[in-house]
Protein backbone atom coordinates (compact mmCIF):
# COMPACT_ATOMS: atom_id res chain seq x y z
CA UNK A 1 0.00 0.00 0.00
CA UNK A 2 1.22 3.71 -0.92
CA UNK A 3 2.29 5.81 1.88
CA UNK A 4 1.14 9.64 0.50
CA UNK A 5 3.43 12.23 1.96
CA UNK A 6 1.86 13.19 5.02
CA UNK A 7 2.65 15.71 7.86
CA UNK A 8 0.52 15.24 10.99
CA UNK A 9 -0.92 18.15 12.17
CA UNK A 10 -1.05 20.05 15.18
CA UNK A 11 -4.07 22.29 14.90
CA UNK A 12 -7.31 21.48 13.19
CA UNK A 13 -7.55 23.46 9.73
CA UNK A 14 -9.84 22.88 7.39
CA UNK A 15 -10.89 24.40 3.54
CA UNK A 16 -14.06 25.16 2.10
CA UNK A 17 -13.14 23.77 -1.16
CA UNK A 18 -16.50 24.81 -2.11
CA UNK A 19 -15.78 28.59 -2.47
CA UNK A 20 -12.07 27.68 -2.55
CA UNK A 21 -11.23 29.39 0.74
CA UNK A 22 -8.92 28.21 3.51
CA UNK A 23 -10.54 28.90 6.57
CA UNK A 24 -9.06 30.86 9.24
CA UNK A 25 -8.31 28.63 12.08
CA UNK A 26 -6.15 29.39 15.05
CA UNK A 27 -7.44 30.71 18.86
CA UNK A 28 -9.68 33.80 19.30
CA UNK A 29 -8.69 36.14 22.30
CA UNK A 30 -11.68 36.95 24.17
CA UNK A 31 -11.23 39.90 26.94
CA UNK A 32 -15.15 40.80 27.50
CA UNK A 33 -17.16 38.43 25.44
CA UNK A 34 -19.60 40.50 23.16
CA UNK A 35 -22.04 37.76 21.32
CA UNK A 36 -21.47 38.06 17.63
CA UNK A 37 -24.79 37.99 15.78
CA UNK A 38 -25.37 37.25 12.28
CA UNK A 39 -29.02 38.13 11.27
CA UNK A 40 -30.39 36.99 8.25
CA UNK A 41 -33.36 39.79 7.72
CA UNK A 42 -35.62 39.48 4.54
CA UNK A 43 -35.72 42.44 2.25
CA UNK A 44 -39.60 43.43 2.59
CA UNK A 45 -40.51 43.35 6.23
CA UNK A 46 -37.56 42.13 8.33
CA UNK A 47 -34.54 44.40 7.29
CA UNK A 48 -37.15 47.57 7.19
CA UNK A 49 -37.68 46.73 10.74
CA UNK A 50 -33.87 47.13 11.68
CA UNK A 51 -33.78 50.48 9.95
CA UNK A 52 -36.61 52.05 11.66
CA UNK A 53 -35.00 50.75 14.77
CA UNK A 54 -32.00 52.59 13.18
CA UNK A 55 -33.56 55.89 12.07
CA UNK A 56 -35.48 55.58 15.72
CA UNK A 57 -32.37 55.67 17.58
CA UNK A 58 -33.58 52.49 19.50
CA UNK A 59 -30.56 51.12 21.13
CA UNK A 60 -29.52 47.73 20.70
CA UNK A 61 -25.78 46.20 20.93
CA UNK A 62 -23.30 46.64 17.68
CA UNK A 63 -22.21 43.48 17.68
CA UNK A 64 -24.77 42.19 15.50
CA UNK A 65 -23.74 41.91 11.79
CA UNK A 66 -26.76 41.74 9.25
CA UNK A 67 -26.84 40.62 5.87
CA UNK A 68 -29.93 41.36 3.97
CA UNK A 69 -31.61 38.46 1.84
CA UNK A 70 -34.26 39.10 -0.56
CA UNK A 71 -36.64 36.41 1.00
CA UNK A 72 -36.46 34.72 4.50
CA UNK A 73 -36.95 31.54 2.42
CA UNK A 74 -34.04 32.28 0.76
CA UNK A 75 -32.28 30.83 3.45
CA UNK A 76 -30.59 27.54 3.44
CA UNK A 77 -29.11 25.18 6.08
CA UNK A 78 -25.28 26.09 4.48
CA UNK A 79 -25.54 29.60 5.34
CA UNK A 80 -26.37 29.31 9.20
CA UNK A 81 -24.14 26.26 9.57
CA UNK A 82 -21.49 28.90 7.96
CA UNK A 83 -21.79 31.61 10.28
CA UNK A 84 -21.48 28.58 12.89
CA UNK A 85 -18.36 27.31 11.38
CA UNK A 86 -16.89 30.91 11.64
CA UNK A 87 -17.41 32.10 14.30
CA UNK A 88 -20.64 33.53 14.72
CA UNK A 89 -22.53 32.86 18.45
CA UNK A 90 -25.46 33.36 17.45
CA UNK A 91 -27.96 33.46 14.16
CA UNK A 92 -31.01 35.32 14.04
CA UNK A 93 -33.56 34.88 10.82
CA UNK A 94 -35.95 37.35 10.45
CA UNK A 95 -39.00 37.25 8.06
CA UNK A 96 -42.29 38.56 7.50
CA UNK A 97 -45.10 37.26 9.69
CA UNK A 98 -46.96 34.29 8.39
CA UNK A 99 -49.27 35.31 5.50
CA UNK A 100 -47.82 38.39 4.81
CA UNK A 101 -44.76 37.03 2.55
CA UNK A 102 -43.72 39.32 -0.22
CA UNK A 103 -43.34 35.91 -1.95
CA UNK A 104 -46.50 34.13 -0.62
CA UNK A 105 -45.03 31.37 1.46
CA UNK A 106 -41.37 31.85 1.66
CA UNK A 107 -41.37 32.06 4.96
CA UNK A 108 -43.36 28.92 5.75
CA UNK A 109 -40.28 27.57 4.04
CA UNK A 110 -38.11 29.57 6.44
CA UNK A 111 -39.37 27.98 9.32
CA UNK A 112 -39.30 24.09 8.56
CA UNK A 113 -35.31 24.89 7.69
CA UNK A 114 -34.96 26.33 10.45
CA UNK A 115 -36.66 24.07 12.85
CA UNK A 116 -34.61 21.39 10.34
CA UNK A 117 -31.08 22.97 11.52
CA UNK A 118 -31.53 23.58 15.23
CA UNK A 119 -31.82 19.34 15.31
CA UNK A 120 -29.05 19.24 13.57
CA UNK A 121 -27.01 22.03 15.28
CA UNK A 122 -27.78 19.85 18.77
CA UNK A 123 -26.22 16.81 16.87
CA UNK A 124 -23.46 18.98 16.29
CA UNK A 125 -22.81 19.97 19.87
CA UNK A 126 -23.70 24.05 19.00
CA UNK A 127 -26.67 24.63 21.22
CA UNK A 128 -29.88 25.32 19.14
CA UNK A 129 -31.66 28.11 21.20
CA UNK A 130 -28.21 29.74 19.01
CA UNK A 131 -30.42 29.52 16.16
CA UNK A 132 -33.44 31.92 16.12
CA UNK A 133 -36.51 33.04 14.34
CA UNK A 134 -38.28 36.18 14.45
CA UNK A 135 -41.22 37.64 12.48
CA UNK A 136 -40.58 41.54 12.38
CA UNK A 137 -42.64 43.52 9.81
CA UNK A 138 -41.86 46.69 8.32
CA UNK A 139 -43.51 48.71 11.83
CA UNK A 140 -41.77 46.55 14.02
CA UNK A 141 -38.87 48.49 15.07
CA UNK A 142 -39.28 48.16 18.19
CA UNK A 143 -39.60 44.51 17.67
CA UNK A 144 -36.19 43.94 16.08
CA UNK A 145 -34.48 46.47 18.88
CA UNK A 146 -36.12 44.27 21.58
CA UNK A 147 -35.28 40.65 20.00
CA UNK A 148 -31.64 41.98 19.64
CA UNK A 149 -31.47 42.61 23.03
CA UNK A 150 -32.91 39.24 24.19
CA UNK A 151 -30.99 37.44 22.13
CA UNK A 152 -27.72 39.07 23.05
CA UNK A 153 -28.95 38.85 26.53
CA UNK A 154 -29.18 34.76 26.22
CA UNK A 155 -26.21 33.99 24.17
CA UNK A 156 -24.13 35.94 27.17
CA UNK A 157 -26.06 33.71 29.55
CA UNK A 158 -24.97 30.34 26.72
CA UNK A 159 -21.22 32.04 26.51
CA UNK A 160 -19.02 31.84 23.59
CA UNK A 161 -19.51 28.90 20.61
CA UNK A 162 -18.14 25.90 21.11
CA UNK A 163 -17.02 25.70 18.03
CA UNK A 164 -14.08 28.79 18.88
CA UNK A 165 -11.06 27.82 20.28
CA UNK A 166 -10.78 30.84 22.59
CA UNK A 167 -7.56 31.59 24.23
CA UNK B 1 9.46 15.14 -10.04
CA UNK B 2 6.61 17.36 -8.98
CA UNK B 3 3.58 16.28 -6.52
CA UNK B 4 1.59 15.69 -10.05
CA UNK B 5 4.54 13.86 -11.99
CA UNK B 6 4.53 12.09 -8.36
CA UNK B 7 1.13 10.63 -8.41
CA UNK B 8 0.74 10.17 -11.97
CA UNK B 9 3.01 7.94 -11.23
CA UNK B 10 2.06 6.64 -8.50
CA UNK B 11 -1.98 5.94 -9.94
CA UNK B 12 -0.83 4.32 -12.84
CA UNK B 13 -1.87 7.34 -15.13
CA UNK B 14 1.91 7.06 -16.70
CA UNK B 15 0.91 3.33 -18.65
CA UNK B 16 -2.03 4.24 -20.24
CA UNK B 17 -1.56 3.83 -23.78
CA UNK B 18 -4.82 5.87 -24.97
CA UNK B 19 -6.67 2.88 -26.08
CA UNK B 20 -9.89 4.96 -25.03
CA UNK B 21 -11.36 1.70 -23.34
CA UNK B 22 -12.46 4.21 -20.41
CA UNK B 23 -14.15 6.59 -22.37
CA UNK B 24 -16.21 4.20 -24.19
CA UNK B 25 -17.79 2.81 -21.08
CA UNK B 26 -17.93 5.84 -18.64
CA UNK B 27 -21.27 6.65 -17.98
CA UNK B 28 -20.45 10.03 -17.98
CA UNK B 29 -18.81 10.44 -20.93
CA UNK B 30 -22.11 8.55 -22.51
CA UNK B 31 -24.06 11.73 -21.62
CA UNK B 32 -21.85 14.25 -21.89
CA UNK B 33 -19.70 14.02 -24.96
CA UNK B 34 -17.50 16.32 -24.31
CA UNK B 35 -16.11 14.44 -21.34
CA UNK B 36 -13.48 11.95 -21.92
CA UNK B 37 -11.17 10.31 -18.92
CA UNK B 38 -8.62 9.78 -21.92
CA UNK B 39 -8.27 13.36 -22.57
CA UNK B 40 -7.72 14.15 -18.81
CA UNK B 41 -5.04 11.57 -18.54
CA UNK B 42 -3.20 12.70 -21.52
CA UNK B 43 -3.73 16.29 -20.93
CA UNK B 44 -1.86 15.43 -17.28
CA UNK B 45 0.59 13.85 -18.20
CA UNK B 46 1.58 16.40 -20.39
CA UNK B 47 1.70 18.64 -17.70
CA UNK B 48 -0.54 21.71 -18.62
CA UNK B 49 -0.66 23.45 -15.28
CA UNK B 50 -3.07 26.20 -16.90
CA UNK B 51 -5.30 23.27 -17.83
CA UNK B 52 -5.46 21.94 -14.21
CA UNK B 53 -6.65 25.63 -13.44
CA UNK B 54 -9.28 25.15 -16.02
CA UNK B 55 -10.40 21.65 -16.33
CA UNK B 56 -13.80 21.28 -14.85
CA UNK B 57 -13.73 17.87 -16.01
CA UNK B 58 -11.69 16.71 -13.29
CA UNK B 59 -15.46 17.49 -11.05
CA UNK B 60 -17.70 15.87 -14.00
CA UNK B 61 -16.12 12.42 -13.06
CA UNK B 62 -18.36 10.67 -10.53
CA UNK B 63 -15.33 8.72 -9.30
CA UNK B 64 -17.75 5.46 -9.63
CA UNK B 65 -14.58 3.41 -11.00
CA UNK B 66 -15.98 1.69 -14.08
CA UNK B 67 -12.90 2.53 -15.61
CA UNK B 68 -10.34 1.49 -13.29
CA UNK B 69 -12.29 -1.97 -13.60
CA UNK B 70 -11.85 -2.01 -17.37
CA UNK B 71 -8.64 -0.93 -17.76
CA UNK B 72 -6.13 -2.94 -19.62
CA UNK B 73 -3.43 -1.10 -18.12
CA UNK B 74 -4.59 -1.12 -14.62
CA UNK B 75 -4.82 2.85 -14.26
CA UNK B 76 -6.23 4.35 -10.80
CA UNK B 77 -8.15 6.55 -12.59
CA UNK B 78 -10.30 7.56 -9.50
CA UNK B 79 -7.02 7.82 -7.29
CA UNK B 80 -5.47 10.00 -10.11
CA UNK B 81 -8.50 12.25 -10.41
CA UNK B 82 -9.22 12.52 -6.19
CA UNK B 83 -5.39 13.52 -6.58
CA UNK B 84 -5.86 15.88 -9.35
CA UNK B 85 -8.73 17.70 -7.48
CA UNK B 86 -6.24 18.56 -4.24
CA UNK B 87 -4.17 20.02 -6.71
CA UNK B 88 -6.83 22.14 -8.71
CA UNK B 89 -8.33 23.28 -5.63
CA UNK B 90 -4.96 24.43 -4.33
CA UNK B 91 -5.04 26.48 -7.86
CA UNK B 92 -8.48 27.89 -7.66
CA UNK B 93 -10.10 25.28 -9.31
CA UNK B 94 -13.29 24.50 -7.11
CA UNK B 95 -16.26 22.32 -7.72
CA UNK B 96 -19.93 22.99 -7.48
CA UNK B 97 -21.23 21.45 -4.22
CA UNK B 98 -24.92 20.82 -3.63
CA UNK B 99 -26.74 22.26 -0.84
CA UNK B 100 -24.63 25.45 -1.14
CA UNK B 101 -21.71 22.74 0.43
CA UNK B 102 -23.79 22.61 3.42
CA UNK B 103 -23.12 18.30 3.52
CA UNK B 104 -19.16 19.58 3.56
CA UNK B 105 -19.49 22.17 6.39
CA UNK B 106 -21.67 19.66 8.37
CA UNK B 107 -18.78 17.27 8.15
CA UNK B 108 -16.37 19.90 8.58
CA UNK B 109 -17.73 21.31 11.97
CA UNK B 110 -18.27 17.53 13.49
CA UNK B 111 -13.93 17.98 13.53
CA UNK B 112 -14.25 21.32 15.68
CA UNK B 113 -13.29 20.11 18.85
CA UNK B 114 -16.99 20.53 20.49
CA UNK B 115 -18.93 18.22 22.14
CA UNK B 116 -20.69 16.57 19.76
CA UNK B 117 -24.20 14.77 20.70
CA UNK B 118 -23.62 12.53 18.17
CA UNK B 119 -25.07 9.69 20.04
CA UNK B 120 -28.55 11.49 19.95
CA UNK B 121 -30.25 8.31 18.49
CA UNK B 122 -29.26 6.15 21.44
CA UNK B 123 -32.20 4.98 23.20
CA UNK B 124 -32.52 3.19 26.62
CA UNK B 125 -33.20 -0.20 24.99
CA UNK B 126 -29.83 -0.02 23.33
CA UNK B 127 -26.95 -2.05 24.46
CA UNK B 128 -23.45 -0.29 23.60
CA UNK B 129 -20.26 -0.10 25.71
CA UNK B 130 -17.33 2.21 25.81
CA UNK B 131 -14.47 -0.60 25.44
CA UNK B 132 -14.43 -3.42 23.90
CA UNK B 133 -13.64 -5.85 20.33
CA UNK B 134 -16.17 -4.37 18.33
CA UNK B 135 -16.46 -0.93 16.93
CA UNK B 136 -19.57 0.09 14.96
CA UNK B 137 -18.53 3.35 12.88
CA UNK B 138 -21.89 5.73 12.81
CA UNK B 139 -20.97 7.84 10.21
CA UNK B 140 -23.29 10.59 9.08
CA UNK B 141 -26.17 8.88 8.34
CA UNK B 142 -28.07 10.34 11.35
CA UNK B 143 -27.26 13.47 10.18
CA UNK B 144 -27.81 13.08 6.69
CA UNK B 145 -31.47 11.91 7.82
CA UNK B 146 -32.01 15.16 9.22
CA UNK B 147 -30.30 17.33 6.64
CA UNK B 148 -32.43 15.34 3.97
CA UNK B 149 -35.46 15.11 6.10
CA UNK B 150 -37.69 15.69 2.68
CA UNK B 151 -36.08 12.58 0.96
CA UNK B 152 -34.55 10.29 2.92
CA UNK B 153 -35.58 10.48 6.94
CA UNK B 154 -35.36 6.71 7.35
CA UNK B 155 -31.78 7.64 7.56
CA UNK B 156 -31.96 8.62 10.71
CA UNK B 157 -32.86 4.94 11.80
CA UNK B 158 -29.59 3.31 10.75
CA UNK B 159 -27.44 3.73 13.45
CA UNK B 160 -30.19 2.83 16.06
CA UNK B 161 -30.89 -0.21 13.87
CA UNK B 162 -27.70 -1.45 13.21
CA UNK B 163 -27.12 -1.74 16.79
CA UNK B 164 -30.63 -3.01 17.37
CA UNK B 165 -29.24 -6.08 14.89
CA UNK B 166 -25.97 -6.53 16.85
CA UNK B 167 -27.45 -6.57 20.15
CA UNK B 168 -30.10 -9.77 19.16
CA UNK B 169 -26.66 -11.41 18.17
CA UNK B 170 -25.45 -10.91 21.88
CA UNK B 171 -22.90 -8.01 20.56
CA UNK B 172 -22.76 -4.61 22.54
CA UNK B 173 -20.73 -2.91 20.05
CA UNK B 174 -18.87 0.51 21.44
CA UNK B 175 -19.96 3.57 19.55
CA UNK B 176 -18.10 7.24 20.50
CA UNK B 177 -19.16 10.56 20.64
CA UNK B 178 -16.03 11.74 19.76
CA UNK B 179 -16.39 10.15 16.41
CA UNK B 180 -15.80 12.76 13.26
CA UNK B 181 -17.06 12.38 10.17
CA UNK B 182 -14.69 9.91 8.16
CA UNK B 183 -13.70 12.26 5.77
CA UNK B 184 -14.51 11.07 2.33
CA UNK B 185 -16.30 13.78 1.07
CA UNK B 186 -13.03 15.93 1.86
CA UNK B 187 -10.71 14.00 0.31
CA UNK B 188 -13.11 14.03 -3.00
CA UNK B 189 -14.01 17.19 -2.96
CA UNK B 190 -10.20 18.50 -3.16
CA UNK B 191 -9.44 18.95 0.65
CA UNK B 192 -6.86 16.83 1.51
CA UNK B 193 -5.68 18.92 4.89
CA UNK B 194 -9.55 18.94 6.44
CA UNK B 195 -9.48 15.22 5.30
CA UNK B 196 -6.15 14.68 7.33
CA UNK B 197 -7.22 16.43 10.70
CA UNK B 198 -10.49 14.07 10.40
CA UNK B 199 -8.65 11.41 10.06
CA UNK B 200 -6.36 11.89 12.99
CA UNK B 201 -8.81 12.26 14.99
CA UNK B 202 -11.26 8.85 14.63
CA UNK B 203 -7.87 6.73 14.56
CA UNK B 204 -7.04 8.15 18.05
CA UNK B 205 -10.11 7.70 19.01
CA UNK B 206 -10.41 4.33 18.04
CA UNK B 207 -7.48 3.32 19.44
CA UNK B 208 -8.56 4.78 22.89
CA UNK B 209 -11.40 2.24 22.88
CA UNK B 210 -9.30 -0.81 22.45
CA UNK B 211 -11.04 -1.90 19.34
CA UNK B 212 -9.94 -4.64 17.53
CA UNK B 213 -12.79 -4.91 14.77
CA UNK B 214 -14.66 -1.72 13.18
CA UNK B 215 -17.40 -2.60 11.64
CA UNK B 216 -19.16 0.59 8.71
CA UNK B 217 -22.49 0.18 7.70
CA UNK B 218 -22.04 3.07 5.29
CA UNK B 219 -20.02 1.98 1.87
CA UNK B 220 -18.24 4.83 1.93
CA UNK B 221 -16.61 5.23 5.83
CA UNK B 222 -15.51 1.60 4.74
CA UNK B 223 -13.76 2.77 1.72
CA UNK B 224 -12.23 5.48 3.15
CA UNK B 225 -11.00 3.52 6.23
CA UNK B 226 -9.91 0.62 4.08
CA UNK B 227 -8.29 2.61 1.28
CA UNK B 228 -7.52 6.26 2.12
CA UNK B 229 -6.73 5.92 5.97
CA UNK B 230 -4.46 3.22 5.09
CA UNK B 231 -2.67 5.25 2.27
CA UNK B 232 -2.18 7.68 4.14
CA UNK B 233 -0.63 5.91 7.30
CA UNK B 234 -0.01 2.48 6.51
CA UNK B 235 -1.57 -0.69 7.87
CA UNK B 236 -3.92 0.23 11.03
CA UNK B 237 -3.94 -2.31 13.93
CA UNK B 238 -7.61 -3.09 13.42
CA UNK B 239 -9.95 -5.29 11.32
CA UNK B 240 -12.04 -2.81 8.77
CA UNK B 241 -15.12 -4.48 8.21
CA UNK B 242 -18.07 -3.89 6.34
CA UNK B 243 -22.00 -4.82 7.89
CA UNK B 244 -22.36 -7.31 5.11
CA UNK B 245 -19.49 -9.33 6.11
CA UNK B 246 -19.99 -9.08 9.90
CA UNK B 247 -23.43 -9.90 9.33
CA UNK B 248 -22.97 -12.97 7.32
CA UNK B 249 -19.86 -14.53 9.90
CA UNK B 250 -23.03 -13.81 12.39
CA UNK B 251 -25.25 -15.57 10.43
CA UNK B 252 -22.88 -18.34 9.65
CA UNK B 253 -23.04 -18.42 13.57
CA UNK B 254 -26.27 -19.30 13.62
CA UNK B 255 -26.79 -16.01 15.68
CA UNK B 256 -29.29 -14.14 13.92
CA UNK B 257 -32.88 -15.23 12.59
CA UNK B 258 -35.55 -13.59 9.93
CA UNK B 259 -39.06 -13.66 9.87
CA UNK B 260 -40.77 -15.34 6.94
CA UNK B 261 -41.72 -12.47 3.98
CA UNK B 262 -42.59 -12.76 0.20
CA UNK B 263 -41.24 -9.58 -0.74
CA UNK B 264 -39.41 -8.97 -3.68
CA UNK B 265 -36.54 -6.71 -3.67
CA UNK B 266 -33.15 -5.85 -6.07
CA UNK B 267 -29.91 -4.70 -4.87
CA UNK B 268 -27.62 -1.44 -5.88
CA UNK B 269 -23.85 -2.08 -5.95
CA UNK B 270 -22.61 1.26 -4.62
CA UNK B 271 -19.65 2.19 -5.99
CA UNK B 272 -18.29 2.58 -3.16
CA UNK B 273 -18.87 -0.82 -2.39
CA UNK B 274 -18.99 -2.80 -5.01
CA UNK B 275 -15.85 -1.70 -7.56
CA UNK B 276 -14.12 0.61 -5.15
CA UNK B 277 -14.01 -2.26 -2.72
CA UNK B 278 -14.81 -5.61 -4.29
CA UNK B 279 -18.14 -6.54 -1.96
CA UNK B 280 -20.37 -8.06 -4.03
CA UNK B 281 -21.59 -11.11 -3.15
CA UNK B 282 -21.82 -10.94 1.02
CA UNK B 283 -25.01 -8.42 0.40
CA UNK B 284 -26.54 -10.95 -1.91
CA UNK B 285 -25.50 -13.84 0.81
CA UNK B 286 -27.22 -11.78 3.43
CA UNK B 287 -30.84 -11.33 1.00
CA UNK B 288 -30.38 -15.42 0.48
CA UNK B 289 -30.10 -15.58 4.47
CA UNK B 290 -32.81 -13.89 4.91
CA UNK B 291 -34.88 -15.99 2.69
CA UNK B 292 -36.11 -13.00 0.67
CA UNK B 293 -36.82 -13.31 -2.89
CA UNK B 294 -33.87 -11.25 -4.83
CA UNK B 295 -33.78 -10.26 -8.33
CA UNK B 296 -30.47 -9.48 -10.30
CA UNK B 297 -30.79 -5.51 -12.33
CA UNK B 298 -29.81 -5.70 -16.19
CA UNK B 299 -26.23 -4.26 -15.32
CA UNK B 300 -24.87 -5.15 -11.80
CA UNK B 301 -21.73 -5.74 -9.68
CA UNK B 302 -18.86 -4.58 -11.62
CA UNK B 303 -20.84 -3.04 -14.26
CA UNK B 304 -23.35 -1.33 -11.81
CA UNK B 305 -24.66 1.79 -13.32
CA UNK B 306 -24.27 4.61 -10.66
CA UNK B 307 -26.42 7.39 -8.54
CA UNK B 308 -24.45 10.16 -10.46
CA UNK B 309 -23.24 12.20 -7.92
CA UNK B 310 -19.93 11.89 -5.76
CA UNK B 311 -19.03 13.49 -2.41
CA UNK B 312 -22.52 16.00 -3.18
CA UNK B 313 -20.48 18.05 -5.52
CA UNK B 314 -21.37 18.29 -9.45
CA UNK B 315 -25.14 17.19 -9.35
CA UNK B 316 -26.04 18.40 -12.44
CA UNK B 317 -28.28 16.68 -16.00
CA UNK B 318 -25.87 13.76 -16.32
CA UNK B 319 -26.92 13.04 -12.16
CA UNK B 320 -30.50 12.96 -13.21
CA UNK B 321 -29.62 10.83 -16.30
CA UNK B 322 -27.29 8.51 -14.24
CA UNK B 323 -30.22 7.71 -11.63
CA UNK B 324 -33.08 7.43 -13.88
CA UNK B 325 -30.95 5.15 -15.84
CA UNK B 326 -30.63 3.12 -12.91
CA UNK B 327 -34.13 3.46 -11.30
CA UNK B 328 -35.49 2.27 -15.18
CA UNK B 329 -33.50 -0.87 -14.80
CA UNK B 330 -34.68 -1.27 -10.88
CA UNK B 331 -38.53 -1.24 -12.03
CA UNK B 332 -37.70 -3.43 -15.02
CA UNK B 333 -36.83 -6.18 -12.29
CA UNK B 334 -40.71 -6.09 -10.83
CA UNK B 335 -39.17 -5.98 -7.41
CA UNK B 336 -40.99 -3.54 -5.29
CA UNK B 337 -37.82 -2.27 -3.17
CA UNK B 338 -34.33 -1.31 -4.72
CA UNK B 339 -32.17 -1.73 -1.29
CA UNK B 340 -28.67 0.28 -1.19
CA UNK B 341 -26.25 0.46 1.42
CA UNK B 342 -25.19 3.52 0.47
CA UNK B 343 -26.75 6.85 2.43
CA UNK B 344 -25.58 9.11 -0.36
CA UNK B 345 -27.24 6.44 -2.78
CA UNK B 346 -30.51 6.72 -0.87
CA UNK B 347 -30.88 10.21 -0.77
CA UNK B 348 -29.56 10.97 -4.67
CA UNK B 349 -32.61 8.24 -5.66
CA UNK B 350 -35.06 9.38 -3.49
CA UNK B 351 -34.37 12.04 -4.75
CA UNK B 352 -34.99 12.01 -8.27
CA UNK B 353 -38.03 10.33 -7.32
CA UNK B 354 -39.54 13.44 -4.77
CA UNK B 355 -39.27 15.64 -8.18
CA UNK B 356 -42.68 17.02 -9.25
CA UNK B 357 -42.10 17.39 -12.82
CA UNK B 358 -39.78 13.98 -14.01
CA UNK B 359 -38.19 13.54 -17.29
CA UNK B 360 -40.07 10.35 -17.76
CA UNK B 361 -43.31 9.23 -16.39
CA UNK B 362 -43.30 8.36 -13.28
CA UNK B 363 -44.63 4.39 -13.54
CA UNK B 364 -41.61 3.51 -15.23
CA UNK B 365 -39.49 4.80 -12.49
CA UNK B 366 -41.04 5.01 -9.24
CA UNK B 367 -39.78 2.39 -6.97
CA UNK B 368 -39.27 2.03 -3.33
CA UNK B 369 -34.91 2.67 -2.85
CA UNK B 370 -34.51 1.99 0.75
CA UNK B 371 -31.60 1.54 3.07
CA UNK B 372 -30.37 -2.25 3.10
CA UNK B 373 -29.30 -1.95 7.17
CA UNK B 374 -32.78 -0.57 8.06
CA UNK B 375 -34.49 -3.75 5.62
CA UNK B 376 -32.22 -5.85 7.35
CA UNK B 377 -33.81 -4.56 10.90
CA UNK B 378 -37.00 -4.86 10.10
CA UNK B 379 -37.17 -8.46 8.90
CA UNK B 380 -35.26 -9.44 12.20
CA UNK B 381 -37.48 -12.19 13.87
S1 LIG C 1 -8.61 2.41 -20.50
FE1 LIG C 1 -6.71 2.78 -19.35
S2 LIG C 1 -5.08 2.68 -20.93
FE2 LIG C 1 -7.05 2.89 -22.01
S3 LIG C 1 -7.22 5.13 -22.32
FE3 LIG C 1 -8.32 4.66 -20.43
S4 LIG C 1 -6.80 4.96 -18.81
FE4 LIG C 1 -5.68 4.84 -20.74
S1 LIG D 1 -14.62 7.08 -12.55
FE1 LIG D 1 -16.57 6.75 -13.64
S2 LIG D 1 -17.23 8.81 -14.24
FE2 LIG D 1 -15.06 8.96 -13.72
S3 LIG D 1 -14.01 8.71 -15.67
FE3 LIG D 1 -14.13 6.68 -14.70
S4 LIG D 1 -15.97 5.74 -15.55
FE4 LIG D 1 -16.07 7.96 -15.97
S1 LIG E 1 -29.29 14.16 -6.49
FE1 LIG E 1 -30.49 15.55 -5.20
S2 LIG E 1 -29.74 15.17 -3.15
FE2 LIG E 1 -28.23 14.35 -4.55
S3 LIG E 1 -26.74 15.99 -4.84
FE3 LIG E 1 -28.25 16.16 -6.47
S4 LIG E 1 -29.76 17.61 -5.72
FE4 LIG E 1 -28.59 16.91 -3.96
Amino acid sequence: MLQRGYHQQTFHQRADTCNGRVLPRGGEILTAFEPRIVAFCCNWCSYAGADLAGVSRLQYPPSARIIKVMCSGRLEPQFILKAFELGADGVLVAGCHIGDCHYIAGNEKAKVRVEMTKELLDVLGVDSRRLRLEWISAGEGTKFADTMNNFTKELEELGPSPLKEVI
Amino acid sequence: MTKIEEFIEETGAFDCVECGKCTSLCPVANINSDFAPRLIVVKAQEGLESEIKRDKDIWSCITCEICNDMCPYEVDFSGFIQRMRVEAVGMGNVPVCSEAGAVQTMQRITGMGQKQNRLAWLTDDLKVSDKGDVYYFTGCAYQLGILFNDKAPELKEIPANVVRIMNAAGIEPVVSNKEVCCGHDQLWSGDEVGFIDLMEQNVEMIKETGAKKVVFSCPEGFRTFNIDYQGFLGDLDFEILHISEFLMNLIDEGKLEFKETDETVTYHDSCRLGRHAGIYDTPRDLLDAMGVEFVEMASSQEKALCCGVNAFTNCNEASRQLQMMRLLEAKQTGAETMLAFCPKCVIHYNCLLSMEKMPIEREKIDIKVKDFSNFVAEHMK
